[in-house]
């Protein structure tokens, strides 16, 4: 027995074993740490009020006339709704050689909307008004030559000069680099447009 | 189909062992209903049929004029596994979305007006005031002339609550007797109900009505506590691995000291 | 593999020292002293090696108040100060934020796991004279922490706004009004309204998040270097520091790290499986923990049946409500809280561990536990007949024990205290 101190090795004592033990101890520990964050982490996620406010929104689409947009909101996203002409539907035609990606390969879409139109009709195009660069709420420029002579009528982002057409696509030369997104949606009745829900349920 | 049988044989076995509530005895015209403060609900939140007919009751007979002001539909569905078309035809009333609260189509003015005060929101009663306390409210009413609405009750005397379960329960009237203390006051005390007109139901069955609305509302006033006990179990068992790692560690180390 | 250790160490410790020459460690060490720190505060701060169970709660607050310090942070992530959203918004927590119940649940257990922690802590300070020379500091220090820490309740238990919410401020409130000349003043003031209202509501919520918890944090750092710096007592009120071998370390003292904290683990898994029963099975532990009119929103013209407070305030309670005088019930409730503060100068016995001390000392210690306690219980019962007459007795029995404290620690006959700390291994 030492004379100093309350610690002395007086007994056989088994390291390797007490090497094991501690880290069997701090490994259970951190998994107990790991489970211990998770409802922690997952209350920022959103709550049911937030779930329950993103539900499906509907929109009366005869409200719009001809050549007009509507900006409805979904899940806390301004959503473009445009009634185009048929002259509209026609400037989107003739510039696909000055798209990024004109046939919608990259960009984020519901299957029904990655035609040439970005759309379930012609008529109705349904877009989420945010600007894929960094999230701005582009303005409308619909006529054309409105931005320049060669200008087919579209979008223009005030925040970095993104430009999209009638389609929602975006030009060479923006600094965005995907189509503007499309929602989910759906017509359950003649005139009525629903945000959020399409034949495959709701949107996750 | 067999939990429910077993339900019922369940019931019955409980109605035979505790004679407070036994219809026999109102029946048979006997005495009833002097020990009502000692009743109690009895019920199991995890019977999920219970749970799940209480919540039919309440859409029938409580959400004219209450509402559960912090439940949502879409909440109710699927805690309470009911899907969304049968929520939509059985539970939901036309205007309502199933996203939203569940909030009675009364106006609060009315009700002001009707019963002098907006019935109270049921989201929590359970836990303010004991699920005995609502099992036994809804057991004692009793018919009363003096009363604006015709009835009183044992639990919250003069309440403003007509007997709108009457039509199942049928009426009663409470036999009060009279006792004298000491000094020539006297005090009416409560002694039994008489039955006076029998409802849609037996007793049994009015009984069986209240305990699951009891049991809804407990499920309403705390709708994840079935999913904190089943939490809990595991996270209890591996607090209890990590104590014995920890004691195991702790008598290695303290070999050195002597 | 089996070696013997060398005296004085910990076999399978990482070495500060293997560390030091090179590298990233090395790099921090010189410009900060963490290598020192722990040294002088852990691997080489020697505590007496006879600790028994009473020398958990210390280590045992700390996990708590850290306990409290996170869920409080993310309570106030969804919680909303006011009137018309404050009990919504705890409903709200409760029901549709993922894991909400949980956060608020650990929070409000927490809080009655604290008092209790911190109550056998300070039992253990009267049980072996914790409080005696040279550590009064520590202990008026550990005093402070206490009343911040009684503040911080209170003012966190107004904040869910049900029913009892309401009425115990009204009446924690009013208790200032019982102060001469400005109470009336005071307690409009502190309410910043006529009565209880959204003004009093918010102020409650800044200072429960903020500014009280920032007092605990600093008084509880106060609390750890006072301790340091004398270091701990021990079940035999022996100074180790008396007694050092030839290189300067006390003979009856083992470092804190590993022994203790490997000890301490076990005492925070236990209390950890406590708290999770409670959490997870009785969250409301019977109305002790949270009160059912609390589920009743706040209703200034409806009084709940039984207005009593959280069990960790009902001694002082009791004694408030056993006095037929207001002005003289708010004293006694604030000399029942302060009594505490002068019990190093009220405690004249030679001996600091009821192992040495005698029969007077250790009855007298009896009785104040019996009193306290009786008083925590009468604090939650009506305040009618012969509950208000044994209040009474026990008020004064509490009092007593602080009175008499200078006459019964000098008389009684004590036992010698031995040289060293007696210590059985296992």
């Amino acid at each position: 027995m030492a004379d100093h101190a309350g610690v002395a090795g007086g007994d056989e004592v088994d390291l390797s074993r007490r090497k094991f033990l501690t880290r069997a101890t701090i490994a259970t520990g951190a998994v107990g740490a790991v489970f211990a964050a998770i409802p922690f982490i997952e209350s920022w996620s959103p709550s049911e009020r937030a779930r329950a406010e993103g539900a499906p929104v509907e929109f009366d689409l005869s409200k719009l006339e001809p050549g007009q947009m509507a900006l409805p909101v979904w899940r806390r996203q301004p959503i473009f709704v445009v009634r185009r002409t048929p002259d509209m539907v026609k400037r989107i035609a003739g510039h696909d050689g000055e798209l990024k990606d004109p046939g919608s390969k990259d960009s984020v879409q519901p299957p029904y909307a990655s035609n040439e139109l970005r759309s379930r009709t012609p008529e109705f195009l349904v877009l989420i008004a945010i600007c894929t660069h960094l999230g701005c709420l582009p303005k409308q420029r619909f006529d054309a030559g409105e931005l320049s002579p060669s200008w087919p009528g579209g979008f223009w982002c005030p925040c970095h000069g993104s430009r999209f057409d009638l389609a929602g696509r975006v030009f060479d030369g923006s600094p965005a680099s995907i189509n503007l997104r499309v929602p989910p949606y759906s017509y359950p009745k003649e005139h009525l447009l629903l945000i959020g829900a399409d034949e495959k349920g709701v949107a996750g | 189909m067999r939990t429910e049988a077993l339900l019922a044989a369940a019931l019955l076995a409980v109605a035979a062992c505790a004679p407070h509530r036994l219809p026999a005895a109102e029946e048979e015209g006997g005495k009833f209903g002097a020990d009502w403060e000692s009743w109690r609900a009895e019920t199991n939140v995890s019977d999920l049929s219970s749970v799940q007919r209480g919540a039919r009751n309440f859409v029938s007979y409580c959400l004219g004029c209450h509402s559960l002001k912090y439940e949502r539909w879409s909440r109710l569905g699927a805690d309470l596994k009911i899907p969304g078309e049968l929520l939509g035809k059985e539970l939901l009333p036309p205007a309502a979305k199933a996203t939203g609260y569940i909030l009675t189509g009364m106006p609060a003015a009315d009700a002001e007006a009707w019963f002098g005060k907006t019935p109270p929101d049921l989201s929590l009663m359970v836990r303010a005031r004991g699920k005995d306390y609502i099992y036994q409210f809804l057991t004692t009413f009793y018919v009363d002339p003096t009363r604006p609405t015709g009835a009183n009750n044992l639990r919250l005397p003069t309440t403003a609550m007509p007997d709108v379960l009457s039509e199942l329960e049928g009426l009663k009237a409470a036999v009060f007797s009279t006792e004298a203390h000491p000094g020539g006051a006297s005090e009416q005390v409560f002694d039994h109900f008489e039955p006076v007109a029998p409802g849609r139901v037996s007793l049994a069955e009015y009984d069986g009505f209240v305990r699951d609305t009891v049991n809804f509302l407990d499920y309403v006033s705390e709708p994840t506590q079935l999913e904190r006990r089943q939490l809990g179990v595991w996270v209890v068992l591996f607090l209890l691995l990590f104590t014995w790692l920890a004691w195991l560690v702790k008598r290695e180390y303290w070999k050195d000291v002597h | 593999m089996t070696v013997k250790t060398a005296t004085g160490t910990a076999a399978p410790m990482p070495k500060s020292g293997a560390r030091a020459g090179q590298g990233f460690w090395a790099w921090l060490n010189k410009r900060m002293p963490v290598d020192q720190f722990l040294a002088s505060q852990v691997t080489e701060y020697y505590a007496p090696k006879n600790f028994n169970v009473w020398y958990f709660f210390g280590s045992l607050a700390l996990v708590v108040l850290v306990l409290q310090l996170v869920t409080g942070i993310f309570l106030t992530m969804f919680y909303k100060p006011g009137e018309a959203t404050a009990f919504d918004s705890v409903q709200f927590i409760m029901r549709e934020v993922d894991f909400g119940w949980l956060i608020r649940y650990l929070h409000s257990s927490g809080a009655s796991f604290f008092f209790i922690v911190v109550y056998l802590h300070m039992f253990r300070a009267f049980l072996y004279g914790s409080y005696k020379a040279p550590r009064e500091l520590l202990w008026l220090v550990g005093m402070l922490v206490y009343l911040a820490l009684m503040a911080e309740a209170f003012m966190g238990y107004v904040l869910p706004w049900g029913n009892m919410s309401f009425w115990g401020a009204q009446v924690i409130i009013n208790l200032f009004g019982t102060i001469p000349g400005i109470g009336p003043d005071l307690v409009l003031w502190i309410r910043g309204d006529y009565g209880i209202a959204d003004a009093t509501l918010n102020r409650f919520f800044s200072l429960h998040v903020a500014a009280v918890p920032l007092a605990l944090l600093g008084l509880v750092a106060l609390h750890l270097v006072a301790l340091h710096e004398v270091g701990s007592n021990n079940p035999d009120g022996v100074e180790i520091k008396d007694k050092v071998g030839a290189d300067g370390k006390p003979l009856d003292g083992i470092p804190f790290h590993p022994y203790y904290t490997v000890k301490d683990f076990v005492g925070i898994a236990v209390l950890l499986v406590l708290l999770a029963i409670v959490v997870f099975f009785v969250p409301n532990l019977g109305g002790l923990f949270l009160e059912a009119p609390n589920y009743e929103p706040a209703n200034p013209v409806s009084t709940p049946a039984d207005i009593t407070p959280v069990w960790y305030f009902t001694p002082y309670y009791a004694m408030l409500r056993a006095v037929p005088d207001q002005r003289l019930g708010a004293l006694l409730l604030l000399l029942g809280v302060m009594a505490f503060l002068f019990v190093p100068w009220l405690d004249r016995s030679p001996v600091k561990s009821m192992r040495y001390r005698g029969w007077m000392s250790r009855s007298a210690l009896a009785i104040f536990v019996v009193s306290f306690v009786g008083l925590g219980y009468l604090g939650m019962q009506p305040a009618l007949g012969i509950y208000v007459v044994i209040a009474r007795i026990l008020a004064v029995l509490y009092f007593l024990y602080f009175l008499l404290m200078p006459f019964y620690t000098r008389l009684d006959p004590v036992k010698p205290v031995p040289e060293r700390v007696t210590y059985h291994a296992h």
